[in-house]
């Protein structure tokens, strides 16, 4: 019963490494995207990664005080990416 | 062992919930595996799938259910009100602004070359989009109210009419851009 604390912390352990790999593979399609918007997408799910990762931090050692970092960063990618949005349609509208 | 027991009894205020919160912390790590599963599956999807679109498709995973998903397993390893409620906040607010960026990434891919046309069975925007453009030129209008003095009533079934035949507006947008 005592080794199921120990179990749990360490299959927060691989997500946190699975979140790395996939953080990896989306930045390779960050910095090969065709175009604005494949960059912009990419950029959108690094930052929803990046969340993830965050509560699982969390999660993995009690520390509640990386909460209130999550409330502000999702507020912030989504203003970021709405802004980088307008700017790739006026470079790719003409 | 009544001792024991005794013990066990008087520990429970620092942590009031044994297997209770055992449970809770399994429950939470399944949910985090789910989430995370499902945002490697999405971050492969968005290497390998050929267009914007598709791609927007994959980036939807971990940006709404992964998240939320997450979200719920760490409410359930951090079990204080203040904690669970913002998880909540982010939750609900990824699941407000993510279909706005969606929707203006969509668009602007559907204008610009982000959308491979081969791929597609039915684009329903290429007619209807132009059509429901706001403004357009005011020389259409023009030519409207000399063409038929009827007023307003006319009015939707001659656009709809046009939407048809789209070029018209944009061989005059092309003359005046020649003019000019």
């Amino acid at each position: 019963m005592s080794t199921l604390p120990a179990l749990l912390d360490a299959v927060l352990v691989v997500c946190l490494v699975l979140l790395g790999l996939s953080a990896v593979l989306v930045a390779v399609r960050l910095l090969r995207g065709p175009s604005g918007l494949d960059r912009l997408v990419a950029l959108d799910v690094l930052v929803a990664e990046f969340l993830v990762g965050l509560v699982v931090h969390a999660a993995l050692t009690g520390d509640s005080s990386l909460v209130p970092v999550v409330v502000a960063i999702s507020l912030v990618g989504f203003l970021g990416s709405t802004t980088v949005a307008r700017f790739v349609r006026r470079g790719t509208g003409r | 062992m009544s001792a024991a027991g005794d013990v066990l009894l008087a520990v429970p205020p620092p942590d009031p919930d044994g297997t209770l919160g055992l449970v809770l912390d399994a429950v939470g790590t399944v949910s985090i595996v789910l989430g995370v599963v499902l945002t490697l599956v999405a971050s492969v999807g968005l290497l390998s799938l050929p267009d914007v679109l598709s791609r927007m498709h994959a980036a939807t995973k971990p940006q709404v259910l992964g998240l939320l998903l997450v979200v719920l397993g760490g409410a359930l390893y951090l079990r204080t009100s203040v904690d669970v409620w913002m998880l909540v906040l982010v939750g609900a607010f990824q699941l407000v602004t993510a279909p706005v960026t969606a929707h203006v990434v969509g668009r602007l891919a559907h204008r610009g070359d982000g959308v491979r046309h081969d791929l597609l069975h039915v684009d329903e925007l290429t007619d209807s989009a132009d059509a429901a453009d706001p403004g357009p030129d005011p020389s259409e209008t023009d030519e409207d109210e000399d063409e038929d003095g009827a007023g307003p009533s006319h009015r939707p079934g001659a656009a709809a009419g046009r939407s048809p035949d789209g070029h018209h507006g944009g061989s005059t947008r092309s003359s005046l851009d020649s003019t000019e």
